[in-house]
């Protein structure tokens, strides 16, 4: 069973889902900040492959990127250090990326490389629900990669069944309509939407993304889903003086203690 | 064959929506109404006396004396840059700034480059009372100055992005960040066709008035509304879309598509996308793009900020795929002496960018005396400085420095445009001195 479906099998609370740029804030640390976050307790983790445009992106984000990808990150860097992840790690790992770095690597070449490492599934925020359902789902499927699609406040009910129906792991809910890191916290309108989505009984967990923090946002998240996903918080926080480590287990605490 | 978008938003293989989930309703709810919108009698009469009364339409199509005797050709100029705030961008956001009104949207955002697309959005915003943002390189704040402060006086929000190299492509980006951030109040007048689907085959329509004139003013003028080649300068590709889009299906007639090659393609410095790029996605569109072997979208160069673009419409990419429109590449240099040629000429300044459609008279073969329509996109008032230097740079040396192919009267001309400081005397009217009747 793909590690995805035993992680929400086990837990289906208070979730922390933990998402980081490879090639940040160093250009080797990519290894060694997922083992440090499975140490410190993340139950997942989401590894962004660096674009030269991620357009759905905050400042945060758009930096990270742009810093990792001048010190030399790739998609094939990547990959090969990753290689022999498993290893040690046992949470579940999913790669997030642009479409066009996936498309110019090779959608298949990448499917099968991710399943021999060893990666549960992916988050490609500009690949649409129907292209994945036409062109690529055979594909995914055939080697056990678990795609995660977004829904926002905007996505309609039809639409939201659609991506229940595609979905083998999880939803992404996006709190509000932003890019990332641009909201902290949550107004009446967020709320009212995490009860919509809660009152819709999905057959596929929920985890709650974008304006993730701090404790209370995350307790708040999780009151309405499965959890939570926490990127551009855990991106500034790696900024901060310490070493890697103190700064992970920093970090980790002030959101679960 | 069939150039039009399918009901899927492809052309061939190029085109479709690969935007977030955030953006999906918007873009969605608008490829559900745009056509039902553009073809109602309101709204197409709306339009129409706007380009009309506004903007000035139609445009001339100017036949050039000068450069068909240089060029032993016929060559015809339609006149874009005559339009209201000087270039063919006009014609989409007068377009556009319906669509909005119909959409019920009170916030417009747009991005730009040289400022022309900017300009334009800003006037149609100051005309319907609308609030606009427009989000502008910080490199092209730079370089177009007086742009942005018609953008300023007439009320918009100038924007200037940090991220990236900051030029287009980068207030792009930033431009659809901000619609994510306020997709329920804002409209995005995308300022080519570019951009998910809708986008490009909206902005297409809105061009093709400047073909569907050239039919019947050519008609006026040759007898025939076919010419034998029409010639367009191409960044995203709106001014050479519309100005293609009544003959694509007509065969017979050449279309010509020109790049920016910047610093030419050897030197990595181009914006020349079809010869340096491969397939992509950029903004939402796949298409043919520059970029790494790691798939990062590459940083293109070109002095006109206008074609300093790493992406090309997907209709341009499947024309190009499909052999229907010929596309050439222009180096700044080459830009920046057809537009002097031009200047000395007809005495018409044209836009830098519109100056690489000029520059393919030579560096294209024609038949002798073939019919040459070439849509001269907008005018060069914002690209004073960069003619400056380049005089500065050319100071002892002849400004028109190429060859005509097959002017016997070469010598001629070459000695009647040279510099003050050469010898020779100067003459700079088009008929060799004042016209007295
Ligand atoms: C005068 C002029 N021509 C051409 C362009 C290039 O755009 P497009 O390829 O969409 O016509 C621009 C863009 O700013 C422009 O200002």
């Amino acid at each position: 069973m793909n590690r995805i479906n035993e992680l929400f099998q086990s837990k289906n609370k208070n979730i922390l889902s933990v998402y980081f740029t490879a090639g940040y804030p160093e250009a080797e640390t990519t290894v060694e900040i997922i083992k440090e976050l499975e140490a410190n307790g993340a139950d997942m983790i989401e590894i962004g492959i660096p674009f030269s445009d991620p357009l759905a992106d905050g400042p945060v984000i758009q930096q990270s990127s742009q810093q990792a990808l001048a010190q030399g990150m790739s998609l094939k860097k990547l990959l090969s250090e990753l290689t022999s992840i498993r290893q040690n790690v046992k949470i579940p790992l999913l790669l997030m990326g642009y479409f066009n770095v996936i498309l110019h690597f090779g959608v298949e070449n990448f499917c099968k490389a991710l399943e021999k490492i060893g990666i549960d599934g992916v988050i490609i925020p500009d690949l649409p629900l129907e292209v994945y359902e036409n062109s690529y789902a055979k594909l995914f499927q055939k080697h056990g990669i678990i795609p995660v699609f977004l829904i926002t406040p905007g996505t309609d009910e039809t639409r939201i069944r659609k991506t229940e129906t595609l979905s083998k792991g999880f939803i992404y809910m996006v709190s509000s309509a932003s890019t990332t890191g641009t909201k902290s916290g949550f107004d009446h309108s967020s709320i009212d939407y995490f009860k919509r989505i809660a009152g819709m009984s999905l057959k596929v967990p929920v985890l709650t993304g974008f304006g993730i923090s701090n404790k209370s946002t995350f307790e708040q998240a999780s009151q309405y889903s499965s959890g939570a996903i926490v990127g551009s918080a855990f991106i500034k926080a790696l900024d901060k003086p310490g070493s890697l480590s103190e700064r992970i287990q920093g970090f980790m605490r002030q959101l679960r203690n | 064959m069939d150039y039009q978008v399918n009901n899927n938003g492809y052309y061939g293989k190029f085109g479709g929506a690969f935007v977030p989930e955030m953006l999906y309703p918007n873009v969605k709810h608008l490829e559900a109404n745009y056509l039902k919108i553009m073809q109602s009698a309101s709204f197409k009469n709306e339009f129409t006396e706007l380009l009309k009364h506004y903007v000035g339409r139609p445009s001339p199509l100017y036949f050039s004396n000068r450069l068909s005797e240089r060029y032993q050709l016929n060559v015809y100029l339609k006149r874009e840059d005559l339009n209201h705030t000087g270039s063919h961008k006009i014609n989409n956001t007068i377009g556009q700034i319906l669509m909005a009104r119909h959409l019920g949207k009170k916030r417009i955002i747009a991005e730009t480059g040289a400022g022309q697309h900017g300009v334009a959005t800003a006037t149609v915003c100051a005309r319907e009372g609308l609030e606009c943002i427009v989000f502008m390189g910080a490199t092209d704040v730079a370089r177009q100055q007086p742009n942005v402060e018609k953008m300023e006086m007439l009320g918009a929000t100038v924007i200037p992005v940090q991220s990236g190299n900051k030029t287009l492509k980068d207030a792009t980006n930033e431009a659809i960040r901000d619609w994510i951030n306020h997709p329920d109040e804002t409209h995005y007048i995308i300022g080519s066709v570019v951009g998910p689907h809708p986008y490009p085959d909206m902005v297409a329509r809105f061009q093709s008035v400047i073909s569907a004139e050239m039919k019947t003013q050519l008609r006026e003028q040759t007898g025939s509304p076919l010419p034998d080649t029409i010639i367009a300068c191409v960044g995203g590709g709106s001014n050479a879309a519309g100005a293609f889009y009544h003959y694509l299906n007509e065969p017979k007639v050449r279309l010509i598509a020109v790049e920016a090659d910047g610093k030419g393609l050897e030197t990595g410095q181009t914006a020349a996308t079809i010869a340096a790029g491969s397939v992509g996605i950029i903004h939402g569109s796949m298409t043919l793009l520059m970029q790494t072997n790691d798939g990062q979208i590459i940083e293109p160069y070109s002095l006109s900020a206008g074609l300093d673009y790493p992406g090309i419409g997907p209709l341009h990419a499947h024309l190009y795929d499909a052999k229907r429109v010929e596309f050439l590449r222009a180096t700044d240099n080459e830009a920046l002496e057809a537009a002097f040629e031009l200047t000395r000429f007809e005495g018409i300044i044209p836009a830098l960018e519109s100056a690489h459609a000029l520059a393919a008279l030579k560096k294209g073969t024609f038949k002798p005396n073939e019919t040459v329509v070439i849509n001269l996109s907008g005018r060069g008032d914002k690209d004073m400085e960069a003619y400056r230097n380049f005089m500065k740079s050319q100071k002892d040396k002849n400004l028109l420095l190429h060859k005509p192919i097959s002017n016997p009267n070469a010598e001629v001309y070459t000695r009647g445009f040279s510099f003050p400081n050469n010898s020779q005397p100067l003459d700079l009217s088009p008929m060799g001195g004042l016209f007295v009747p």
